[in-house]
């Protein structure tokens, strides 16, 4: 959990992933085409993966991966960026961190 | 006199395809005396036996006789059975012609000639030709047909094999043969009459046989017919039916075709929604009225959501072919249904008049649906990718055949649990259109909605009525 926190917070957009996760690759596609460059850090290639992906689970993101994080904000999984995306709140995020300008 | 020809050829049996010969005895009137039965042995009347005779013409056979019946050959092996039936009464030879697998002449026949009159055995037949096998049986007192179904390569009676000379008994006028005609009839008559009972008992055992696979054959045929008609009925119906028809397939057909009728529920639904909201429209309703509508509409739609939702788990594929959809329809087909960026395009213009904010508002809702629908095509893109690598890795041939089965099961284990995120994208797909709707419900007005609802439906149902058009198009 700390390690998940620790990460969140580095840059503005953070997402979790996993290598052989392809929800993960769009979502992540959807975050370059807004023009953020998101910190992705990829569960199965980390020491302390299996934490991480615990931790995630706890604080309700399901599935796992993807998880989103903007500002260091837990933002939620596919579901929910999609459906941010979509009513535009998703951008207005990603302004207030300063991942985009816009 | 009834003689009955009876052939197997091969060990196999219960092939469906059938060959027809036809197999003609054709009498000759032969003038009956003399031997016009060619043999290389002794032919011992009344149970005696021949080694091997050539069946050219039984000039002696006072009765004419004729097979009639088709007889149903496989490529491998069938049981042929010809019914004879008793004709007249007249010298007769036998020829047997237009076997293309039997042979045009039988060797190594044990003949056994009876005295009785109108009795004529055959028995103990080996041809040439390996695994064939000829039985002639004549028994007047018996009508049936006389196959042997067991899958044995010789049909051997219980006869004794009896090398001794025969007395031929002057009395039978069935069979001349030159040798046996000198023949004295020492034959005890106890030996004469257990093999006749003998004889008898083998031709009864067969004859039930014969019956038993016949009946077999029939119900399969039967089946089979059956079975075409309701493969033809459901590909009627639109439904994709495989051909393998495994178990596992018939549990997702059962939920491809529960979705298909639930889809179409739905859809009787909806218009009825939509002739209310029109003549809402028209009649100039209080927004109130007309609010109601259209959230009853949108909940609607949040009904399909929710039924592709399942339909997902159960059937992925069926949804992805967007089989349950018409050919119009799917021709425009993504992610298992419609494109929502694809919608609000053709919304815009009949919106009008919309205000700056509702412009910019439908503008980027459009971008938005866009962007996200780039970015699920995206990650399709990426795990059909990933699958074609998983599925292309061959095994080194250096590899023993234990590591061989080790890797493919590897690699299946692999692709299925990549298949298993198909349902995720669907999944994604269909929020993504239904938040496009509630996105598009929240920027424009009650009345706008209204006409946006109604718009949407024209488009679908034009295209599924140019669907059935295109269906019912005339073919040259």
């Amino acid at each position: 959990m700390d390690r998940v926190r620790e990460l969140a917070s580095k840059k503005a957009a953070v997402i979790f992933t996993k290598s052989s996760c392809y929800m993960c690759h769009s979502i992540t596609q959807l975050f370059y085409e807004l023009g953020a460059s998101p910190a992705v850090h990829e569960l199965d290639k980390d020491a302390y993966g299996r934490e991480m992906e615990w931790a995630l689970r706890s604080m309700g993101c399901n599935p796992s991966v993807p998880a989103v994080f903007i500002g260091g904000k837990f933002v939620g999984s596919s579901k929910d960026v999609i459906s941010l995306h979509v009513d535009g709140s998703l951008k207005q995020m990603l302004m207030d961190a300063k991942a985009i300008w816009f | 006199m009834i003689v009955v020809l009876f052939t197997r050829i091969g060990n196999q049996i219960g092939k469906l395809h059938h060959t027809k010969y036809k197999l003609q005895i054709i009498q000759e009137a032969g003038q009956g005396k003399g031997s016009s039965l060619h043999h290389e042995e002794n032919i011992n009347a009344e149970g005696s036996t021949i080694d091997s005779f050539r069946v050219s013409d039984f000039g002696a056979f006072d009765q004419s006789y004729r097979v009639e019946d088709a007889v149903d050959l496989s490529g491998n092996s069938t049981y042929n059975s010809l019914k004879v039936s008793n004709q007249t009464i007249s010298p007769v030879s036998v020829h047997i012609s237009n076997l293309g697998q039997l042979p045009t002449s039988l060797e190594k026949s044990q003949l056994t000639i009876q005295t009785e009159p109108h009795r004529l055995q055959l028995q103990k037949v080996q041809s040439s030709n390996p695994g064939t096998i000829l039985v002639v049986n004549t028994d007047n007192q018996e009508e049936s047909a006389m196959a042997d179904a067991s899958p044995r390569t010789d049909i051997s009676t219980d006869l004794d094999t009896d090398d001794k000379n025969q007395p031929y008994d002057r009395n039978l006028s069935v069979v001349a043969v030159s040798d046996s005609s000198d023949r004295s009839k020492d034959k005890s008559d106890q030996k004469t009459l257990r093999r006749l009972a003998q004889n008898r008992e083998a031709a009864r055992k067969s004859r039930l046989r014969k019956k038993a696979y016949v009946q077999q054959l029939e119900s399969s045929r039967l089946k089979l017919t059956q079975l075409e008609q309701e493969l033809q009925r459901a590909r009627q119906q639109g439904i994709f039916i495989s051909s393998s028809g495994d178990q596992a397939h018939t549990l997702s057909g059962n939920g491809a075709m529960q979705f298909d009728a639930e889809y179409a529920r739905w859809l009787e639904e909806q218009n009825r929604q939509i002739n209310e909201l029109r003549a809402a429209v028209n009649s100039h309703a209080s927004d109130t009225e007309l609010r109601m509508i259209v959230d009853g509409i949108l909940a609607h739609y949040d009904e399909i959501f929710r039924l592709k939702g399942v339909a997902a788990k159960a059937d992925v594929f069926h949804l992805l072919s967007g089989m349950w959809k018409t050919p119009a329809e799917r021709c425009f087909l993504w992610l298992g249904g419609f494109r929502s960026s694809e919608i609000l395009k053709l919304l815009v213009s009949q919106l009008e008049p919309l205000t700056e904010q509702q412009l910019m508002g439908i503008t980027n809702l459009q971008q938005s649906s866009q962007q996200a629908e780039d970015a699920l095509s995206q990650g399709m893109d990426a795990l059909q990718q990933s699958l074609a690598e998983t599925l292309s890795t061959g095994a080194p041939a250096s590899s023993g055949s234990s590591g061989n089965v080790a890797n493919y099961m590897g690699q299946m284990a692999m692709a299925m649990g990549k298949l298993g995120t198909l349902e995720g994208f669907i999944r994604q797909a269909d929020n993504l259109r239904q938040q496009t709707l509630q996105q598009m419900h929240r920027i424009l007005t009650t009345r706008q909605s209204a006409r946006a609802l109604l718009a949407i439906h024209d488009y679908f149902s034009r295209l599924r009525a140019l669907s059935s058009l295109w269906l019912a198009r005339p073919r040259d």
